[in-house]
């Protein structure tokens, strides 16, 4: 075990979708914390130059001192920019730098972050901004792999399938899809896409399917992931992802079931 | 045929079968970055090059674009025709356009 922690080898995954406002960032977070919840030593990296808000989200905000940029431009070590989160030592956060633009950052720089990280984390995790530019390309190169976060909706699921394009362009393909806030009573009455429908159109294995939850915004408000909230079944979906980038073989949720009692029953038989 | 089914093809399903059909027909021009007018522009031009030496009947054809995933893609013509051009016509069009594509593409 103990030699295991000297040289470990991270994965560095990105986290994608073309659409704005779909829960890249959430998804990021809720990842973070839940990898870190179970055991894994993690870096998250907020790739969104002059729209951060992975700080926000994970309740970290009054504790920045150096960011990204100034990594890059030699102001600060990477160390130094790297923030503890408060209830998990093995889980850090590298802000974006909030008043420059993507320009300030180019892909080789991202790599070169990466490669210094690897050997010392288990999981990088990197929150891509929307679009398909600059930001879009410093999130992309240094990745092993990509997830793409979407929405059962037309317009998100048309942003995903062009971003899998370039994913698949730039040989870091195919990725894998989260389909996030699907409403469940919405596609049981024919008015929503469902999961199924989504990965007939753009032929991706899919890693989660995140239900719809209000706790979401209530995590949001608070700054605390709403995977740390135990009645939360968007929470836990979160916690399935992360298991599933483990490796572990997760069966997806039955969504029409009662979420506390659902997750309770679950919890019984895998221990955590 | 993208058309067709988002207008005529599970009408009665719901919001959600609509938006699949939407996103298929959108997605098949996306993924080939040949927008629909341009695709209605090509088509108007293959069939330009018919007519030339076929009497087409023009309310009987379809030229469509299939699509079984991301890279396979297939276009679909079905192109009814009564009996041939008469031959001088035919025979214009076609020696300056064979030999100028056959020098382009080796």
């Amino acid at each position: 075990m103990e030699s295991e922690e000297k040289s470990r080898d991270a994965r560095v995954i990105t986290v994608s979708s073309g659409k704005g406002g779909v829960g890249k960032t959430t998804a990021t977070a809720n990842l973070g914390i839940s990898l870190a919840s179970l055991g894994k030593r993690v870096v998250v990296i907020d790739a969104d130059i002059g729209l951060r808000n992975l700080d926000v989200i994970m309740g970290l905000e009054n504790r920045i001192v150096y960011d990204l940029v100034d990594v890059v431009e030699g102001r600060s070590k990477l160390r130094q920019a790297m923030i503890k989160h408060k209830k998990f030592d093995d889980l850090f956060l590298i802000p974006a730098a909030q008043t420059r633009d993507k320009m300030a950052v180019s892909p080789e720089d991202m790599v070169q972050m990466t490669e210094e990280l690897r050997e010392d984390f288990d999981y990088i995790l990197i929150d891509s901004p929307a679009g398909i530019e600059r930001g879009f390309r410093n999130a992309l190169e240094p990745a092993d792999e990509v997830l793409i976060v979407t929405n059962p909706e037309v317009s998100a699921v048309r942003d995903a399938d062009r971003i899998v394009g370039l994913i698949e362009a730039a040989e870091k393909g195919p990725g894998k899809l989260i389909i996030n806030r699907l409403k469940t009573d919405l596609v049981r009455k024919g008015e929503m896409l469902s999961s199924d429908d989504v990965y007939d159109i753009l032929g991706l294995s899919i890693i989660g399917i995140i239900p719809e939850d209000e706790l979401v915004l209530s995590a949001s408000n608070s700054g605390i992931p709403v995977t740390l909230n135990m009645n939360s079944q968007a929470g836990m979906a979160f916690g399935n992802v992360a298991r599933r980038i483990m490796g572990e073989d997760v069966p997806f949720m039955n969504l029409d079931g009662n979420p506390g009692i659902l997750r309770r029953f679950l919890r019984l038989f895998d221990g955590r | 045929m993208g058309i067709f089914k988002t207008l005529f093809g599970r009408h009665k399903q719901g919001s959600g079968a609509t938006a699949k059909d939407r996103l298929r027909f959108v997605l098949q021009h996306d993924r080939i970055h040949l927008p629909p007018e341009r695709m209605e522009e090509m088509k108007r031009e293959i069939l330009a090059v018919i007519v030339k030496y076929l009497v087409v009947d023009q309310d009987r054809v379809e030229i469509d674009l299939e699509q079984r995933d991301r890279r396979q893609s297939k276009l679909v013509a079905e192109i009814p025709f009564s009996g041939q051009q008469p031959a001088h016509s035919a025979s214009d069009a076609r020696l300056p356009a064979l030999s100028a594509d056959s020098a382009d593409k080796t």
